[in-house]
């Protein structure tokens, strides 16, 4: 194991692609405006003929990416700030998504892009989208979601060696994680979810930094003698519903955790699921924890009302157990 | 003035463009006659740019079209029997039906995904140029493209990112807005741009502009034989601005052939030219200016051209038959190649 923050590990699996496979490209700079920028220095000094910063243009990136990949590339595409990655939804959902589909299958569209989404703190609401619900309504894209170092480096890996294009949903509060990354530097398969917590009692299945959330929810809930199994999907699509399912069949309680608002969102896509294949499983409701259908504030105080903490969790689990 | 062509050349690029016109007729003739439901955006009009273009590229070049596309396909070679009954929707359709005529690709051939997005070609096209680039090989990318395109906000951005980069991109765009129906005949509007001269907005990012007579072949094939070149020595960009003029020819807007099917009589002489359309027949329809002037350069030029009409007619007879015959495909196999 090594330890490396989320950013390194991106930057790390990057690289690590770039050295094995010579149609990897990076279009922008997908370390954010933080203090992790500065490991962009060690992508250019490796690989600086194969990294191109764009001028500002989101559309154009994104094109020139799908494009490219079209073309045979494997382009890793940095929209930055995940809010301004609307601007290219043409160029992923119309484009990308559709690539091989439309051409049964003789043309691959192997884009991976990438932003950092997410109420970053302060952001306001051009700059705290999640936009992981917009995509995830998107057939034709595999989604992944990343919520430590591990996961980052082993599904960046992933995300550059498929054939489908790919969408890397990276929170921006993540980037400065540290955590430990394996020494075999392997991808992980798409598609498969991870156990964080085992536990029997009740299922939380989160996305993303939402995992962080529900870890703490089940150090509290463990001092109250609940026993929490946290489960993180990693990709979206394909979710791995039977994992979660299996999960649901011995916990019999489900609580879904998505910082996106509740209106479309993943944490009503997985309940709906359930409901829906595993309702001989539920013991109680499905509670969802997401943020109201309200766009996010810049005042701390107002952001923090809205987004779902630790206790909000904690207490959604407890609205599934029996009445004391 | 730009030097003729020889004569083989005109005789290759004319069979070429009866071709690509006889092919659209028979869309329309399947559309009539109820073998497929839909609309379709059709090039008659535009055959000399997309003939004399086309054929200039190599096999390692790419090239992106637009819902417009028809003669770009065929013009790369794309057998007419799978075109057609792609856009006829059929199993034997290119994409087994998936994409039907505004997606019309045939990647075998370099077609990178036909976008029916306006303004994708030149976007696409930005990113199959940068892949060409990386090659280093000299090889390039032709974006086909409208009028409209340059409507459209990515177009700027990848014209900007096109010249930046020095990306090896044949620009053609082709502007059919002259002539074309507009609302005060129930069709849509054509150009609808504050710039004057559509030249200006690649001028405005350093990419060399020209343009030219669209419905005449050698202007095209020595554009974009300039086009080519500057792009395979690494000069980066060139825009073509082609002025034609398309015939009303979009369903459901003119679901008939509202110039008739070409008569090449009207080339020889034997057939009036009368009627709404004279003039057109008379200066702008390119298979006919070319036909006429093949016809001055030997008296058996006109059994040669008859002969070359009957090839292109037999050869779509066949691939009318070929997409009638083919199956629709099973309804199951929607669900099919959603990932790759």
């Amino acid at each position: 194991m090594t330890k490396m923050s989320h950013a390194e590990a991106l930057v790390t699996a990057i690289i690590d692609s770039m050295a094995q496979d010579e149609r990897v490209y990076l279009f922008g700079r997908p370390l954010g405006l933080g203090p992790q920028r500065a490991l962009m220095s060690r992508l250019t000094d490796r690989f600086d003929e194969r990294v191109f910063d764009p001028p500002t243009c989101e559309a154009g990136n994104a094109a020139v990416g799908v494009g490219a990949a079209m073309a045979g590339l494997r382009p890793f595409v940095d929209l930055s700030t995940g809010s301004f990655s609307f601007l290219a939804f043409s160029q992923i959902i119309n484009e990308a998504a559709v690539s091989n589909y439309m051409s049964a299958g003789k043309l691959p569209a192997p884009v991976t892009f990438h932003c950092l989404e997410g109420a970053r703190g302060g952001g306001a609401p051009q700059h705290s989208q999640n936009i992981h619900g917009f995509i995830w309504n998107t057939a034709g894209l595999e989604i992944l979601a990343p919520s430590n170092p591990g996961d980052m480096y082993g599904l960046v890996r992933a995300a550059l060696a498929s054939n489908n294009p790919t969408f890397i949903m990276n929170h921006a509060k993540l980037m400065a994680l540290e955590g430990d990354v394996a020494d075999d530097r392997k991808p992980i398969p798409i598609g498969k979810a991870d156990i964080k917590r085992r536990g029997k009692d009740v299922t939380i299945v989160a996305i993303s930094l939402m995992v962080h959330d529900a870890m703490a929810a089940a150090e509290t809930l463990a001092r109250e003698g609940v026993d929490v199994e946290v489960l993180d999907p990693r990709t979206l699509a394909p979710l791995d519903e039977d994992s979660i399912l299996a999960s649901v069949a011995r916990t019999g309680r489900l609580v879904v955790v998505d910082e996106t608002n509740m209106q479309g969102s993943v944490a009503s896509g997985i309940a709906g699921m359930v409901a829906e294949r595993g309702f001989q499983s539920l013991k109680a409701p499905v509670q969802r924890v997401a943020r109201p259908d309200t766009p996010v504030p810049f005042s701390a105080p107002m952001e923090a009302f809205l987004l779902p903490t630790a206790a909000k969790i904690a207490d959604a689990v407890r609205r599934t157990l029996p009445k004391a | 003035m730009t030097t003729a062509l020889p004569e083989d050349r005109l005789w290759h690029l004319f069979e070429m463009m009866l071709l690509m016109r006889r092919f659209e007729e028979s869309v329309v003739k399947m559309n009539v006659e109820n073998h497929f439901t839909g609309h379709y955006h059709l090039y008659i009009g535009q055959e000399a740019t997309g003939a004399a273009a086309i054929a200039q590229l190599e096999a390692r070049d790419t090239i992106t079209a637009t819902h417009r596309n028809h003669g770009h396909v065929i013009a790369r070679g794309a057998e007419p029997g799978p075109a057609l009954a792609e856009i006829m929707g059929r199993a034997g359709g290119l994409s087994l039906g998936r994409g039907g005529t505004i997606h019309l690709s045939d990647p075998a051939l370099g077609f990178l995904s036909t976008s029916g997005v306006v303004g994708g070609s030149i976007s696409l096209g930005a990113g199959g140029a940068f892949a060409r680039k990386m090659k280093k090989d000299g090889s390039v990318h032709m974006a086909c493209f409208g009028d409209s395109a340059l409507e459209e906000g990515v177009a700027y951005e990848a014209l900007n990112i096109s010249s930046l980069w020095k990306l090896p991109i044949v620009l053609l765009c082709e502007n059919n807005s002259a002539d074309a129906w507009d609302k005060s005949r129930g069709g849509y509007t054509s150009l609808v741009h504050a710039a004057n001269d559509l030249r200006s907005i690649p001028g405005a990012m350093g990419i060399p502009s020209i343009r030219i007579d669209g419905t005449e072949v050698d202007e095209v094939h020595a554009a974009v034989a300039e086009a080519i070149a500057h792009c395979r020595s690494g000069k980066g960009p060139m825009f073509i601005e082609a002025m034609t003029r398309r015939w009303a020819g979009s369903a459901p807007l003119w679901p008939e052939l509202s110039t008739g099917v070409t008569d090449l009589k009207m080339a020889t002489g034997e057939a009036p030219m009368s009627g709404e359309h004279k003039a057109w027949y008379e200066e702008n329809d390119p298979v006919l200016k070319l036909a006429r002037r093949l016809l001055k350069t030997s008296p058996q030029a006109k059994d040669r051209m008859w002969e070359l009409d009957r090839k292109a007619i037999a050869r779509m007879q066949a691939a009318e038959k070929f997409a009638i015959d083919s199956p629709m495909p099973a309804p199951q196999t929607a669900l099919e190649h959603v990932f790759a």
